[in-house]
C-alpha cells in the first residue's frame, strides 16, 4: 500500500523534473548521452546474446533453455564451474578471514609486510598463478622435475589446480573485504566484552565473528563471482576439466558455434547475476553500524604465544607461497628454454621489446586512452547519481553496475555479436577494444565515485548554484575537485585491469590491434613459458610504474591532506 | 569501617608515541583512595589523562608505574575478564547483533548462575533502570537515552565492586544529560556501587560527585568535593577550569606573621587570614569569581569604567576595566539592584573571605 503511494507519489514529480531538465541544456545533454553509452555499450550486447540463444524461428521461446540444460556437454561445465567455484569461495574466504584476523587482531610482527603481500595478487595478471604453477609442479616444474626428479606426479592439470591457482589469487579480495570490516568492528565493542568477563575466545565467538558474518558472507560471494568469470587460468590449466568460461570461448572460436557459445555464456551470467544480488542486495543489508561514539581508543590485541606465533606461522607460510609462486615467474623469465636449457640470459626480454613491441604499445595505447576515459565517465555518472534527479536515475546506476556481476567471456560474446555490422561495424578496431576497456570497469569507479560523493555535504554544491554556477560548472569546479582521490582510485583500477584483462578483449583483438595478455596465452600455448614468464614480468613492471605515477601525482597536488579535510569538516 | 575500599598508588602510564618512537606521559604519579559506595569524578581537559587512568583501572591499559589495590589485592596484573571491575562506555558498546536482554545477560554466562537466576537478575535490573519488558528489542531500535539505560544495566547487573563511566553522557543531547546524570546518581546511590566517572563537562562533575579529582596534563592538580574545588582552587589551573569565567590578580607577600598575612595588590596592601604557608616574597594569585564582585555608586577596593553589559533577565553579566584590567561581574537580581550602562564609572568591591588565594 505504502508502497504503491510513494509509487504514485514519484510518477507524479516526473513531469517537474522533466521541465526542470528542459530548463538546463547542458545537463539535459549529458543525461541523454550516458544514457545512450550505457544502452548501446552495456546493455546492448547483453540482449544479443539472449536475443540469439532464446529466439526460435523468429519466436522468442524458453524451450531453448531447456534443450540446453538437457545436453551434457552445456551441464558439465556448469557443474564443474559451480563446484569449483564453491570450493574455491570457501578456501579462499577462510585464508582471507585468518589473515585479516591475524593483522587487525593479533600482535604478530610485520604486519605491513603481510598486508602488501596478501593485496598483490589483485594487481597481477590473475592468469600468472597458472603459469607459475606449471613453472612449479608441471611436467618440467621447478618442484616435480628438478626437486622431487618426478617421483610424485603433480595433478595441476583440472580441479585440483585450478583450485589452489585461483584460491591464491581471489583470497585476496576475501582479504580486503573482511580486513575492512574487522577493522570498522568497535573496538568498545569487544573491550566490553572482555570487561564483562568473557575469555578471548569467548570475545571472538561471541562478538567478533557474529559481527563478521556478513562480511564473511559478502567476500564468499564475491570470490564466487570471480572464479566463474575467471578465463586465463582455466585456459591454462583447465585440461578436461571443462568450465563454462573457456567452454564459451572455444565453442565460439574452435567451433564457430555462436548459439552455442551464446547459450553457455547464459548459463554462466544466470548464477554470476545471482551471486552479485545477493551480495548486493541482501548481504551488504545486513551489516551492522556499530561506531556510535567517537572512534574509541586503540585495540586489544591478542597476544597469548600460541595465538600469536601460530597466527604468524600461517601468515609466513602463506606469503612464502605467494612469494614462491611470483618468484618462479621472475627466474622463468631469465631462463633460456624452461625445462631444457636452464642458463640465465635477457633474451626472453630482448624478445618481449622487439618481436613482442607490438603487443606492449597497443596494450599501453588503449589503456592510456580508457584509463582517463573511463574515469571521468564513472565521476560523471556518480555526480549525476547521487546529486540529480531525473527519470531512470536508479536504473542508470544499476547498469553502471551491472558490469561487475557480468562475467568477461560473456562481454565479450555480446560485443562481437552487437558491433559487427553496420552501422555499429567495429570489429576489427582500436575503438571496440577501448570501449570494452571502458565499459567493463566502469563499475568499481562509479562506486568509488558514489561512496565518496555521499560523503561531501550537498550545500557545498548548493553554495556554486547559489552563487550562480550551473551543473556543468559545479561539477568541473567544485564537486570533481572534491572526490579526486575517488577518481584517482578509479584510474589506478581501470588501468590495472585494462593491462591484466583478458577475458573480454580475447573475443575483439584483432592482428592489427593486439595485447600482452594474448601474447602470454599464446606463448603459453606454445610451451614457451619463459617467454610467457617475461611478458608477465613486464606487465607487473608497468602496472607497478604506473600505481607509483598515479600515486606521486595525487600526492604532489597535495590532493589527500585537502580532502580529510574537507571530510572532517562534513563529518 | 573507614578502611579505603580502593587504593591508587603512583599510578604511570607512559606510551611510546607511534611514529617517532618517544616517549609521552599519559598519566603520572597518581595517587588517591577511595571509600566503598563513593562517586569520585576525574574530571579534566581533553587529553589530560583521565581515560588512561580509567582503562587503567578497567584493565584495559598496564600501567607502567605504580599499584592498582582493590580491597588491599593488587589487581595490576588481572585482566578485565577476571577484574570485578564494569565500565559503561563511551560509545555503550551495545553488541548491534544481540536485543537488550542478550546485551544484559552477556556478562552473567560467565558466572555459573543457571538460565532461571541469570532471567531473574536481569528483569531485576531492567526494571531499575526502567526497561522492563523490553528485553526483546533489538538495539539498534533504542534512543539515545534507552541505549544508555541498556549499557548502564548490562555494567550493573554483575555487581561488579567498581563501576567506570568514561564519558557516558556525551552522546546525548542537552536535556537528556541532565535527566541521565541525575537518573545515574540515584541508581548508584541506591546500589552503593563504588563509581569512578570521567568527564570533561564540570557541571556533570558537580552534580554527579561525592569527590572530583582535576587533572591536568596527567597529573592531580587537586581532589576535593564540589565545593571545595570551586571555592577553594589550590592552582590556577582549578581556579581557571572550575567555574564559567575567574578574575585574576597578581600581587606579591609582603609581609607575613602569625596567622595573617599582608600582600599587595595594585601598589595597596590587603590582610588576608588562614595562608600560612606563605612567605614573605611569594608571588601569589588573587581567585576572584565574578558573581564576588558588587559594583557600587560609593567607594570602593577600587574604580572602573564598565566597557560592556549582558543583559540576561535573572543577571546581568558586566566586563568592567579597573587598574588596567577587565573583569567579569555577574550580578545577579538585576531588577533589585539597578543596571549599570556602558560608559559608567562604578566602583568594585569584594569580601577578602570569600576570595581565595593561590601560590604562583
Amino acid at each position: 500500500m505504502q508502497k504503491t503511494r510513494r509509487f504514485v507519489a514519484y510518477l507524479k514529480r516526473i513531469p517537474s523534473d522533466i521541465r526542470k531538465l528542459f530548463r538546463e541544456p547542458l545537463l539535459l545533454t549529458g543525461i541523454v548521452l550516458v544514457s545512450a553509452f550505457l544502452f548501446i555499450f552495456i546493455v546492448f550486447p547483453l540482449f544479443k546474446i539472449f536475443h540469439l540463444s532464446f529466439e526460435d524461428d523468429g519466436r522468442l521461446s524458453l524451450r531453448i533453455f531447456f534443450e540446453l540444460l538437457s545436453k551434457d556437454y552445456n551441464v558439465q561445465p556448469l557443474i564443474h564451474s559451480l563446484h569449483l567455484g564453491v570450493f574455491v569461495s570457501i578456501l579462499g574466504t577462510v585464508i582471507g578471514f585468518v589473515f585479516a584476523y591475524a593483522v587487525t587482531r593479533v600482535d604478530i610482527p610485520w604486519k605491513r609486510f603481510f598486508n602488501v603481500t596478501a593485496t598483490f595478487p589483485i594487481i597481477a595478471p590473475p592468469f600468472m598463478m597458472a603459469l607459475a604453477m606449471i613453472l612449479l609442479f608441471g611436467k618440467q616444474g621447478f618442484v616435480s622435475s628438478m626437486i622431487l626428479n618426478n617421483v610424485i606426479r603433480f595433478e595441476i592439470y583440472g580441479f585440483n589446480g585450478l583450485l589452489a591457482v585461483e584460491t591464491l589469487t581471489y583470497f585476496s579480495t576475501a582479504y580486503l573485504t573482511l580486513y575492512g570490516v574487522l577493522q570498522a568492528i568497535d573496538p568498545a565493542l569487544e573491550d566490553a566484552a572482555l570487561d564483562l568477563g568473557a575469555s578471548k575466545w569467548h570475545v571472538f565467538k561471541r562478538i567478533t565473528l557474529p559481527l563478521a558474518v556478513p562480511g564473511i558472507a559478502s567476500a564468499f560471494l564475491l570470490i564466487f563471482s570471480q572464479s566463474l568469470a575467471d578465463f586465463g587460468n582455466p585456459m591454462i590449466l583447465a585440461g578436461n576439466y571443462t568450465i563454462l568460461a573457456t567452454q564459451a570461448y572455444l565453442t565460439i572460436v574452435g567451433m564457430y558455434d555462436m548459439k552455442g557459445g551464446a547459450a553457455l555464456a547464459i548459463l554462466l551470467l544466470i548464477p554470476s547475476i545471482i551471486a552479485f544480488c545477493l551480495q548486493k542486495y541482501w548481504v551488504s543489508r545486513k551489516f551492522y553500524i556499530t561506531v556510535t561514539g567517537k572512534p574509541s581508543s586503540t585495540r586489544i590485541k591478542m597476544d597469548h604465544p600460541v595465538t600469536k606465533y601460530g597466527m604468524f606461522a600461517i601468515c609466513l607460510l602463506l606469503t612464502a607461497a605467494i612469494f614462491l609462486f611470483y618468484g618462479m615467474i621472475i627466474f622463468g623469465s631469465f631462463v633460456k628454454l624452461w625445462g631444457a636449457n636452464h642458463t640465465p640470459t635477457l633474451d626472453n626480454y630482448i624478445h618481449v621489446f622487439t618481436v613482442g613491441w607490438g603487443y606492449i604499445k597497443d596494450t599501453l595505447l588503449l589503456s592510456a586512452i580508457a584509463t582517463p576515459t573511463a574515469g571521468l565517465l564513472a565521476m560523471i555518472i556518480a555526480f549525476l547519481v547521487v546529486r540529480k534527479n531525473f527519470p531512470g536515475k536508479r536504473l542508470m546506476e544499476l547498469v553502471s553496475l551491472l558490469t561487475f556481476a557480468v562475467p568477461g567471456t560473456v562481454v565479450g560474446i555480446g560485443y562481437i555479436l552487437a558491433f559487427n555490422e553496420y552501422p555499429l561495424k567495429l570489429t576489427g578496431t582500436a575503438a571496440i577494444i577501448i570501449l570494452l576497456f571502458i565499459f567493463r570497469d566502469l563499475a568499481v569507479g562509479v562506486q568509488t565515485g558514489i561512496a565518496e560523493l555521499q560523503q561531501i555535504d550537498p550545500s557545498i554544491e548548493e553554495a556554486a548554484t547559489d552563487l550562480g554556477a550551473d551543473s556543468a560548472t559545479t561539477f568541473r569546479r567544485i564537486t570533481l575537485p572534491l572526490i579526486t582521490p575517488a577518481f584517482y582510485a578509479g584510474l589506478a583500477f581501470t588501468f590495472v585491469k585494462c593491462m591484466t584483462a583478458i577475458s573480454a578483449v580475447i573475443f575483439v583483438v584483432s592482428g592489427k590491434w593486439n595485447l600482452i595478455t594474448i601474447a602470454i596465452l599464446g606463448s603459453v600455448e606454445n610451451s614457451d613459458l619463459a617467454q610467457a614468464a617475461a611478458f608477465s614480468v613486464v606487465i607487473i613492471v608497468f602496472i607497478l610504474l604506473a600505481l607509483w605515477l598515479i600515486n606521486f601525482l595525487v600526492n604532489l597536488m597535495g590532493v589527500k591532506k585537502k580532502i580529510s579535510f574537507e571530510k572532517a569538516e562534513a563529518l | 569501617m573507614n578502611q579505603p575500599f580502593l587504593k591508587i598508588r603512583n599510578l604511570s602510564k607512559e606510551f611510546l608515541s607511534e611514529y617517532q618512537a618517544e616517549k609521552v606521559i599519559a598519566v603520572n604519579n597518581f595517587n588517591i583512595e577511595i571509600q566503598k559506595g563513593e562517586f569520585v569524578t576525574l574530571l579534566g581537559p581533553s587529553g589530560c589523562g583521565k581515560t588512561t587512568t580509567l582503562r587503567m583501572i578497567g584493565g584495559f591499559e598496564t600501567p607502567t608505574r605504580g599499584d592498582i589495590l582493590l580491597d588491599d589485592m593488587i589487581i595490576n596484573d588481572i585482566p578485565p575478564n577476571k577484574r570485578d571491575t564494569c565500565m559503561v562506555f563511551q560509545s555503550y558498546a551495545l553488541f548491534p547483533h544481540m536485543n537488550i536482554f542478550e546485551n544484559v545477560a552477556f556478562g552473567l554466562e560467565f558466572r555459573n548462575l543457571t538460565k532461571g537466576e541469570i532471567k531473574k537478575r536481569v528483569e531485576k535490573i531492567l526494571e531499575l533502570v526502567g526497561l522492563s519488558g523490553m528485553g526483546n528489542r533489538p538495539v539498534s531500535q533504542l534512543s539515545g537515552g534507552q541505549q544508555q539505560r541498556v549499557a548502564l544495566a548490562r555494567a550493573m547487573v554483575n555487581e561488579p565492586k567498581v563501576l567506570l563511566f568514561d564519558e557516558p553522557l556525551s552522546n546525548l543531547d542537552a536535556k537528556l544529560r541532565i535527566k541521565m546524570r541525575i537518573f545515574i546518581r540515584r541508581i548508584q546511590q541506591e546500589a552503593n556501587i563504588t563509581s569512578i566517572y570521567v568527564t570533561h563537562d564540570q557541571e556533570e562533575a558537580m552534580t554527579l560527585s561525592d569527590r572530583i579529582v582535576v587533572m591536568n596534563r596527567g597529573e592531580i592538580e587537586q581532589v576535593g568535593t564540589p565545593e571545595e574545588i570551586y571555592a577553594r582552587p589550590r592552582t590556577t589551573f582549578v581556579a581557571d577550569f572550575i567555574g564559567k569565567r575567574s578574575n585574576f590578580v597578581t600581587g606579591k607577600v609582603v609581609e607575613y606573621g602569625p596567622g595573617t598575612q599582608e600582600v599587595e595588590f595594585w601598589d595597596r596592601t590587603f590582610t588576608f587570614r588562614g595562608y600560612d604557608h606563605l612567605k614573605k616574597g611569594d608571588t601569589v594569585t588573587m581567585v576572584i569569581r565574578p558573581e564576588m564582585i558588587e559594583l557600587s555608586d560609593q567607594e570602593g577596593i577600587c574604580n572602573g569604567v564598565v566597557t560592556m553589559v549582558t543583559y540576561l533577565g535573572s543577571e546581568v553579566n558586566y566586563e568592567v576595566t579597573a587598574n588596567g584590567q577587565v573583569f567579569a561581574v555577574e550580578v545577579a537580581n538585576p531588577l533589585k539592584t539597578g543596571v549599570y550602562h556602558k560608559g559608567d564609572s562604578v566602583c568594585l568591591n569584594f569580601d577578602l573571605d570569600n576570595i581565595y588565594l593561590v601560590k604562583s
